[in-house]
């Protein structure tokens, strides 16, 4: 037996030209980072404060950057298949060979979906979601601590796999019989697995972390009405991923059952099922865009009420327009296949039932309209991204109502309209929101601001790039282009109709660097775009209350709320009162949890774990299994987990916060 | 003086709210599991007629008493943790901690007698890999025995941190978190029985 089971150096694709370029830049990186940070002598420092943390911010924060990075990595995949369909006509075979090229079609997906959306609307979830409700962490912050570590192991792999094997040839959601062993030998379809699984199961902890957060830790006075609109679409969005994420669990597990011990859930034959797959992945996928979209549509609630100086237009729709998605998600699944032949009947019903959920999102689309309407309105960069949102999705949105009847989906199915109808609303809506959410964000996250101009320069980029990437697509699929074609002929038309989308994609392409650009410039110009007041936007909610970046405990005086918009409220309050100004109560001792490195820990061994399981390396999976136990038996038999911040360093810190803003 | 006799109540308060937020979690978390077992519930509602030309539920569950012994023991072993929790709210750290290697006895006992069944099932030739039946029926009744190890390592840890610690706000909420736990195999367990067995051995 080979103690490395099937690894061996045929492993490493060296006769691959774009996989060793990609994984070279990769390595590079990683070396030049670890070699940066042992030249400043940080890495305690890494550890003590980043590593080990389980504050809610810098949580946040690291989530984000991954997000960031993974968004390059997803967008590299995305210009190298947009290239090739602009050359592979005819008799140009293009420069990807098709086994590469289904891996990056596959690799795009997983990405943009898994590693760079979810981490994106959970890191904007950890940094603001407490702050806005007046909470001072998270109601588990370990198990915070080891999602982000567990998810981070799904990153590791997804990246590893470019230079250690290969990745799954199998499409993003990795459909059998395809991913099945017979057909998908390889250990790419492994890699999928455990990459999703691992961080699916972060996921869902995140999840209930969050859901206990929201509805246990608010502030004296926030009842659930009282609570900001992102919240409440935070609310949802993690009770969508309580429901929806152990789904997808079973699902990969049936699939690894069937693929490492020869059961057969899925396979052509000993009366497998594999269309069975097809339904349960999508019970998961559907919800699991509406766990995107909705945070989405929360912090655009809270940019157009911000920017329009005007309270949000019809609060209480929104809150059940929410709700009426969340619920609907669940009864959908089926419009992603309705060509599976389940008879007219059950595609009526989720033709029918998918055409719903057009009638809640129209009634937030007029309440930001409405919101609005009248207002003083800040033409900010995220304003911006709201205002190219509001067109894009809608857009995207009629298309998906087009979709939705299964009469034109039986024509639209699997071609390159569907790919234009999802970037659409995902790009439109998604990504969008979270940009205009780390743009209003950054500044309380960091205590600087972002550059306006370079920002509005890479949303204009972004939104003339998206138009003229995507339209093409639209047509390419009524002229019957499918998906996830990497050649084609010239009889077919389609050629033109590719070389625009690669323009736009381009001009995209120009938009992301402008993005890097403007995080950069603003770091190095941050002493002319400081945040002293902890209000840099007049904001309306609690998360202004605090100094930017709020101290490590958030509030020293845990707010009391009596109205939907306190912080608003408090200053007109104010206005009024400007005796009150410089009140001052006494400190109180604060309880915080204390840091640990335990979920740090448990995900490098779940790294090894799937590492060892990948390459049917038992003892190394065994032996990583054990570690992990140890791990948590190590934490159930930690009781001294929290401390308390004394008044005396509570008055301490709030005294220095005050002097660097009055400096 | 005022001052800190007031801090130590608050600080009173932190436990109280904390084990009430970890209870409540507890509950999420079982949701999801049950949202788990749903699934797997689903798939072996789907598969369980696809035999393949092997042996069907008709077939291989014909062993009733065998059946009902098992379930009896798992049962029991919700009463006797119950028996333990009492002992929990009385103080009563001997009781608690003698009811719970009696739960604890009992649940090993089932898992004993499943991975008989088990080894029965498969050196016949009827494992998992005979057919999307069995492949269903042993993911089913395997996840729950799973869930039940666990409950059992954990039962091991929480007898160690009680012999330690005693009965204090900490363990009293984790042996809730373990009896919530517990109930609730106990419940899924019922559903298995049903669904599995009775229907398939009519």
């Amino acid at each position: 037996m080979n103690i490395l089971g099937k690894l061996d150096w045929s492993a490493i694709p060296v006769n691959e030209l774009p996989a060793m370029l990609a994984g070279g830049v990769m390595v590079g990186g990683f070396v030049a980072l670890v070699l940066f940070i042992t030249f400043l002598k940080k890495w305690t420092w890494l550890w003590t404060e980043w590593l080990t943390t389980v504050d809610h911010k810098k949580i946040g924060v690291m989530y984000i950057i991954v997000a960031i990075v993974m968004l390059l990595r997803g967008f590299g995949d995305a210009l190298l298949m947009r290239t090739q369909q602009a050359i592979s006509v005819g008799a140009n075979p293009g420069f990807l060979p098709p086994h590469h090229y289904d891996q990056i079609f596959t690799a795009h997906g997983v990405i943009m979906i898994f590693f760079m959306a979810m981490p994106f609307v959970v890191g904007l979830m950890n940094i603001i979601v407490p702050l806005q409700i007046g909470a001072r962490d998270v109601a588990f912050p370990f198990l915070n601590s080891l999602s982000f570590w567990l998810f981070v192991v799904g990153v590791v792999l997804v990246m590893l796999c470019l230079i250690v094997g290969e990745f799954g040839q199998t499409g993003w959601l990795a459909y059998p019989p395809l991913s099945e062993k017979q057909y998908s030998p390889g250990v790419g379809v492994d890699y999928y697995i455990w990459a999703l699984q691992i961080s699916g199961i972060g996921t869902l902890i995140s999840g209930i972390n969050f859901f206990v957060t929201i509805l246990k830790m608010r502030c004296p006075g926030m009842t659930l009405f009282k609570m900001p609109v992102f919240v409440w679409t935070a609310l949802c969005a993690n009770i969508l991923i309580i429901i929806a994420f152990p789904v997808l669990t079973v699902t990969l597990g049936m699939l690894s059952l069937d693929r490492y011990l020869d059961f057969h859930f899925f396979t052509n034959d000993f009366g497998g099922n594999p269309m069975m797959y097809v339904n349960m992945i999508w019970i998961w996928g559907h919800p699991e865009v509406y766990i995107l979209v909705l945070p989405a549509f929360g912090i655009f609630s809270e940019i157009f009420s911000t920017y329009s100086h005007k309270r949000l237009f019809g609060y209480t729709t929104m809150v059940w327009a929410t709700f009426a998605i969340t619920v609907l998600a669940f009864i959908v699944w089926l419009h992603h296949f309705f060509t599976m032949g389940a008879g007219a009947n059950v595609n009526a019903f989720f033709g029918i039932a998918t055409m719903i959920i057009s009638i809640p999102t129209g009634v937030k689309m007029f309440n930001w309209l409405f919101t609005m309407y009248r207002g003083k309105i800040v033409f900010s960069a995220p304003m911006h991204w709201s205002i190219g949102f509001l067109i894009t999705f809608a857009i995207g949105g009629m298309t998906g109502v087009l979709l939705a009847v299964p009469g034109a989906d039986f024509l639209l199915h699997n071609s390159l309209f569907l790919i234009a109808h999802f970037h659409n609303v995902i790009i439109g809506g998604v990504f969008f929101g979270y940009t205009a959410g780390m743009v209003y964000w950054f500044p309380k996250a960091f205590g600087f601001k972002l550059n306006e101009k370079i920002g509005i320069a890479a949303f204009w980029c972004w939104i003339v790039g998206f138009y003229i990437a995507f339209m093409p697509l639209y047509v390419l699929g009524f002229m019957g282009a499918t998906r996830r074609l990497s050649h084609y002929d010239y009889s077919t038309g389609w050629h033109p109709y590719f070389v625009v989308a690669l323009v736009g994609a381009i001009i995209i392409f120009i938009g992301i660097n402008l993005q890097l650009l403007q995080v950069v410039w603003s770091i190095f110009t941050r002493k002319k775009n400081l945040d002293l007041t902890g209000d840099p936007w007049n904001g309306r909610t609690l998360e202004w209350d605090t100094a930017s970046p709020p101290p490590f405990y958030n509030f020293a005086h845990v707010p009391h709320v009596n109205s939907l918009e306190p912080h608003w409220d408090h200053k007109q309050y104010l206005l009024k009162h400007p005796e009150k100004k410089n009140e001052h109560r006494p400190y109180e001792d604060i309880h915080m949890p204390r840091y640990t490195g335990v979920g740090f820990v448990i995900a490098l061994f779940a790294f090894t774990f799937s590492f060892g399981m990948i390459w049917d390396i038992w003892w190394l999976a065994i032996a990583s299994c054990v570690v992990m136990f140890g791990g948590v038996v190590y934490r159930s038999f930690d009781y001294d987990i929290d401390y308390y911040v004394t008044k005396e360093e509570v008055e301490k810190i709030e005294t220095e916060i005050s002097n660097r803003n009055l400096a | 003086m005022t001052t800190q006799v007031l801090d130590s109540h608050d600080h009173h308060n932190h436990d109280a709210e904390a084990s009430a937020k970890v209870v409540f979690g507890f509950w999420v978390y079982i949701l999801s599991d049950c949202i788990l077992f749903s699934m797997i519930f689903a798939t072996y509602a789907v598969l369980h007629n696809n035999t393949y030309g092997g042996p069907g539920a008709h077939e291989l569950f014909t062993n009733m008493p065998y059946v009902l012994i098992e379930t009896f023991i798992l049962l029991t072993s919700s009463f006797t943790y119950g028996m333990a929790m009492l002992g929990a709210h009385k103080g009563n750290k001997n009781q608690l901690l003698i009811w719970l290697f009696v739960t604890f006895i009992l649940g090993a006992s089932f898992i004993y007698m499943e991975l008989n069944e088990f080894h029965n099932l498969i050196s016949e030739g009827n494992g998992p890999q005979r057919s999307a039946f069995l492949s269903s029926f042993f993911t089913l009744v395997g996840t729950h025995g799973l869930h039940v190890t666990c409950g059992l390592i954990w039962m091991i840890l929480l007898i160690m941190q009680v012999s330690k610690h005693g009965i204090n706000s900490i363990t009293t909420r984790k042996l809730t978190c373990l009896s919530l736990f517990w109930h609730f195999l106990d419940i899924v367990w019922i559903f298995v029985f049903t669904i599995v067995y009775l229907m398939g051995a009519m």
